[in-house]
């Protein structure tokens, strides 16, 4: 099946371009925020809207910016949009922006951005790199509801906060597996996922 | 002792990479072989060193609620703390841009070591984490945060130089094809997160 380019640039990054498993970009967030679902899912719709914006931006500006200080001007653009996710999110979403923390801020320094910034939008037309920052977005965040629900699901056995694992399998001695929401436990969720992933894609293999 | 204290337990408790998954990029990308991981280290350590006093005196006297009472009594409402992102990342920005001068200047054999890591620092994602660490647990004095930030850089040069280590012995291990590179080094991280779970509940 020949997909459309425009589409192609929309799906790629979902799994054989997946910028976290095999770009290996914006790791640090994409770890510490799944724990559980609910700030798994609020990052993911942060990182997406200011990837897709920013690449935007960026792909409008790309003729007028120096080379010698693109840098600069891909930080501010990116940390100006930040900024605004972060106030929208204390606005309407307190609990969820307590919860996640400094990793709101971080998104400034996630590579993914700079990347998709430096790869893709400096030499594309915008529309290109809006659907190429929407499929980045939301390959990030595919690994990122993935890696959150296993976590959620045998740390807490909840997902979404609602219980999930009967009270029945508790009476029989079943017991939620604490060592899945410490932070070493989402190195080694996200390492089987590569391993699976690379399973079913062999010429990813190192 | 209190500063003591911090320190400590910013170099093995609150590790960067182990407890808050920091600078995990540049952790991964350059982890390769010890003594460039050891050289990028250095560097993130001392930008730390320098940046969190920085941004600290930013903090206190120009963006928190009421710093700018300094100015003049018609200021003391004046709430700036939305600025902060903006601002901490261009001092971390122009921080490292004149430590690369300076090292090119007195180091020039370091300075060709680490090549292109030097201005990646700036957006490493360990220095703007600690900045902002700094600011949501507001420390006393610039003393303090630089405490903090010393023990944060000394944790992620211990880190990184540790699984360096560890990488160059993989070279002669047997690993399942899909898991070699990236998969298996996710894996060793996470061990060595545990590992360093043991120190929690340090106290001096």
């Amino acid at each position: 099946m020949k997909l459309s380019k425009s589409l192609q640039t929309l799906i790629n990054p979902l799994s054989k371009e997946n910028p976290v498993i095999v770009q290996v970009l914006g790791i640090c967030s994409a770890l510490a925020v799944t724990a559980k679902l609910e700030p798994a899912v609020v990052m993911t719709i942060s990182v997406t809207a200011v990837l897709a914006f920013s690449n935007v931006i960026i792909s409008l500006l790309r003729k007028t910016i120096p080379t010698s200080i693109r840098i600069i001007v891909q930080l501010v653009v990116v940390a100006a949009l930040v900024v605004i996710v972060d106030q929208v999110l204390k606005a309407f979403a307190y609990d969820v922006s307590k919860q996640l923390s400094v990793f709101i801020g971080l998104i400034i320094t996630n590579c993914i951005i700079m990347g998709r910034l430096e790869a893709f939008a400096l030499n594309n037309r915008p529309y290109a790199s809006f659907l190429d920052g929407v499929g980045n977005g939301l390959g990030y965040g595919i690994i990122l509801i993935i890696v959150a629900f296993f976590r959620e699901l045998l740390g807490s056995g909840t997902l979404f906060g609602i219980q999930v694992i009967p009270q029945w399998c508790y009476d029989h001695g079943y017991v939620n597996n604490g060592m899945m929401i410490l932070p070493p436990m989402a190195l080694i969720t996200v390492a089987c996922i590569i391993w699976v992933h690379r399973i079913k894609n062999k010429d990813l293999q190192e | 002792m209190e500063n003591l204290n911090l320190f400590i337990r910013s170099i093995f408790v609150d590790n960067m990479i182990f407890a808050y998954f920091l600078g995990m990029c540049s952790f991964l990308a350059v982890s390769k072989n010890v003594k460039t991981a050891f050289g990028l280290g250095i560097a993130v350590s001392f930008v730390l060193i320098v940046s969190l006093p920085v941004t600290w005196c930013i903090n206190e006297y120009i963006l928190k609620p009421g710093a700018l009472t300094w100015l003049g009594q018609e200021y003391a409402d004046t709430d700036l703390s939305f600025l902060g992102l903006i601002l901490f990342i261009s001092v971390i920005a122009a921080l490292v841009q004149i430590l690369e001068m300076a090292i090119e200047r007195f180091s020039p054999s370091l300075y060709n070591s680490l090549g292109i890591f030097l201005p990646l620092i700036a957006v490493n994602c360990a220095i703007l984490g600690a900045v902002l660490f700094m600011q949501q647990r507001n420390f006393d004095n610039a003393w303090t945060a630089t405490v903090y930030g010393a023990g944060s850089g000394i944790g992620w040069l211990l880190a990184i130089t540790c699984l360096a280590a560890v990488r160059e012995r993989l070279a002669y291990s047997q690993i399942p094809a899909p898991l070699r590179g990236i998969g298996i080094t996710f894996i060793i991280t996470g061990l060595m997160g545990m590992a360093f779970m043991s120190f929690l509940g340090i106290k001096l």
